[in-house]
């Protein structure tokens, strides 16, 4: 690393009391070319030095486009893939090097909900089994017993306890993404990373999932890392929000800041983009349209990486790699000309 | 088009009934649905999945299979009925005067033949034209739908194309016989909120040019308030609320219909609101309840006296000439439970809308 990357990004939001810390991560995947030889070409720069920090009971909500690399950056400060650089800290503890055998003791902090409910559970285990797992590989025995634990678990989250026994197959999508929180939660971690939770469910189901996540939230003060592309969910359910793009984050600020008051000409076009479900206020938003598709992540642009989307570009934005940098109080962007201030008329009256 | 043309339906759907017989059961998938579009205008049918909505689609497209399903009714396009027609007739207006859009582009697209021959071939089936004039009017399209250098695109294979691209190409072939009626599976569930903005305007764009009349299926609120004239909600196989877009959104009076407004979080909404999701699960459409098909999911069916809701399955009434909704609560009863929800859910919201709207509520 340079040492202008040392006196540049660093600086995003610390606050004493985090849970974790994600200083300038990055994830590269190796391109490697036809043949025998796998000749290494290029990287995939999934991730490029991302920087954030969660404090307990918080909700990081993290948005973009597909392929911006959100999801990779959720795996990889969950450390299930290994940073190609940066520094990841769990409660104060560099965990950034830590092999997958140091990080077992360690799974009981941080949990993962994955997307599709009909493919993370095994089809071949019962509901028992699956939300028992964790106790098995922590070596972790309830004193009320696995069972009886399990099924206060499964009331908890909304699920029949007589159900123990059933199999994944004997239930309703909704009903399996409650299997996978009733799995997350079963150890009482202090992080679950939320990759696209409720996006396979329908959307009277989706708010039912929502509501459940908020309430483990409040009881447990778990805090969550909740990557969505749907923007209006993530909106109510985080207390902060990271906008990422092409591996970068573009913005990150409280989750108001970031609908009301976007410095970042991307979040300002993402939010924008969202259609209300409102049909006077849909008559009277105003859109900006991005131009073009997302540039190949192997060869980003140079300079700021939006800038061949970006509707105020200039030569600078070619020349030069903005700097993240503080625009208000707690609030983070890296562009060269940011939005004013409360740009968008504040729709709160 | 003549105004005159554009006053009535260009699309006519009485009475559809769709059901397939299973191992366990009849599985009634639509059931006795009823709308009509008119030219130039844009319908969404909403409803979660099993409600019914892309099967009544595919109905009307003629895309059933009749041997393994039975259906009846009928469907008039332009004063043509459909439903008893020889499949021969409905495949030559299949692409011609009605086309069809679906979700996943990629599975409506054949991976082994390039975009240009795709698009010709589908130009070719229903004019008798050269392949170079097709492959013209191929190029002119993909250019219409904002496709970047389409000469080369059109060499390029579907898995070339980013996601958008290649709903863009779909569109793109849904359009070239500048069809009068264009149904919308899900056209942008697939694709990120930048894309589907792009989709949504160059959907409307093209409406207003050519008047086309356009079907909208999608679970979307957002994208059902930024498109449709008027909207069906399905629920069950049954159309349990049918409005303009503004008796819908202003005017529910169902509760399923609140229940799908209550469920979907408001882009503005304060922090404090918490979502009102519609307890339960989507019904089986095998073992339909006997009376109202949202009975079990309702939580107002104890205001109605003697069992109704479980004994007796409501009609779809009018409550005006363009608002009809199926529910036996009373419609005083019916209006106050939606103004005290969308007062619970629209107090924060919208905060020039609503101060239009909630007097009209309150009437």
């Amino acid at each position: 690393m340079t040492a202008v990357d040392e006196s540049g990004t660093s600086e995003v939001l610390r606050r004493e009391d985090a849970l974790l810390r994600v200083d300038r991560v990055q994830k590269y995947f190796p391109v490697t070319g036809g043949g025998v030889l796998k000749r290494h070409v290029g990287d995939v720069k999934a991730v490029e030095k991302i920087s954030f920090d969660i404090v307990p009971g918080e909700t990081l909500g993290i948005v973009g486009e597909s392929g911006c690399g959100k999801s990779t950056a959720g795996r990889t400060v969950m450390k299930l893939l290994d940073p190609t650089g940066g520094k990841i800290e769990f409660e104060g503890r560099d965990i950034t090097h830590l092999s997958r055998k140091e990080m077992v003791p360690l799974r009981r902090e941080m949990q993962m909900i994955f997307q599709d409910p009909y493919s993370s559970l095994n089809p071949r285990h019962t509901v028992g089994a699956i939300i028992s797992a964790p106790f098995k590989v922590q070596g972790v025995k309830p004193a009320r017993g696995v069972q009886a634990e399990v099924q206060d678990i499964m009331a908890r989250v909304g699920l029949n306890p007589e159900h123990i026994n059933r199999y994944p197959n004997e239930f309703s999508g909704g009903q399996r993404q409650r299997i996978g929180i009733a799995r997350a939660i079963a150890l009482r971690p202090k992080l679950i990373v939320c990759d696209e939770p409720v996006s396979a469910l329908d959307v009277s189901i989706q708010a039912q999932v929502v509501n459940l996540l908020e309430d483990l939230q409040d009881e447990f003060q778990l805090a969550y890392i909740f990557i969505a592309h749907d923007l209006s969910v993530v909106r109510h359910i985080s207390d902060r929000i990271a906008v990422m793009y092409l591996g970068r984050i573009m913005e990150i600020a409280d989750s108001e800041k970031i609908y009301e008051s976007p410095r970042h000409p991307y979040t300002h076009a993402l939010t924008s983009a969202v259609p209300l479900p409102d049909p006077k206020a849909e008559r009277a938003r105003e859109r900006i349209l991005l131009e073009g598709d997302l540039p190949s992540p192997i060869d980003p642009p140079s300079g700021c990486v939006f800038r061949t989307r970006c509707p105020k570009a200039q030569q600078r934005c070619a020349d030069e790699v903005p700097e993240v940098r503080e625009f208000a109080p707690g609030h983070f962007g890296a562009c060269h000309f940011p939005e004013e201030k409360h740009l968008i008329p504040v729709s709160v009256a | 088009m003549s105004v005159a043309a554009a006053t009535e339906a260009f699309l006519d759907v009485r009475n559809l009934k769709v059901s397939f017989p299973t191992e366990d059961g009849v599985v009634s998938a639509v059931d006795g649905v009823d709308f009509s579009v008119r030219k130039g205008r844009t319908l969404a049918i909403v409803g979660e999945s099993g409600s019914g909505k892309s099967v009544t689609a595919q109905a009307i497209m003629g895309l059933v299979n009749r041997k393994t399903a039975s259906l009846s009714g009928e469907v008039f396009l332009d004063g043509e009925e459909l439903v008893t027609a020889r499949p021969e007739q409905v495949r030559s207006l299949r692409g011609k005067r009605m086309a069809m859009i679906f979700q996943d582009p990629l599975s409506s697209l054949h991976p082994f033949y390039s975009i240009g021959k795709q698009l010709v071939e589908a130009v070719r089936v229903h004019q008798d034209v050269s392949k170079d004039v097709a492959l013209k009017q191929a190029r002119e399209m993909l250019d219409r739908v904002g496709i970047p250098s389409p000469d080369r695109r059109l060499k390029d294979y579907p898995h070339n194309l980013s996601g958008g691209m290649r709903q863009r190409v779909m569109i793109a072939m849904a359009l070239l016989n500048s069809p009068e009626l264009l149904i919308a599976d899900e056209p942008t569930t697939a694709l990120d909120v930048t894309v589907q903005a792009q989709i949504i305007d160059l959907l409307r764009d093209l409406q207003k040019e050519f008047g086309t009349a356009i079907v909208l299926i999608t679970h979307d609120l957002g994208v059902v308030a930024d498109l449709a004239d008027d909207v069906v909600v399905m629920y069950g196989g049954r159309i349990v609320e049918r409005g303009a877009i503004d008796d819908i959104y202003y005017r529910p009076e169902m509760p399923y219909t609140l229940g799908l407004l209550g469920s979907v979080p408001r882009m503005s909404a304060g922090e404090t609101s918490r979502l009102e999701p519609i307890p339960g699960q989507p019904p089986s459409l095998i073992n339909l309840p006997k009376g109202c098909v949202f009975r079990p999911r309702c939580p107002y069916h104890e205001l109605v006296p003697g069992n109704r809701c479980d004994d007796e399955r409501p009609d779809l009434l009018a409550v005006t000439p363009d608002h009809a909704v199926r529910c036996h609560l009373e419609p005083g009863q019916r209006r106050e439970i939606a103004t005290e929800r969308l007062g619970a859910y629209s107090g924060q919201a919208n905060a020039p809308a609503t101060t239009g709207t909630a007097g009209m509520e309150e009437k």
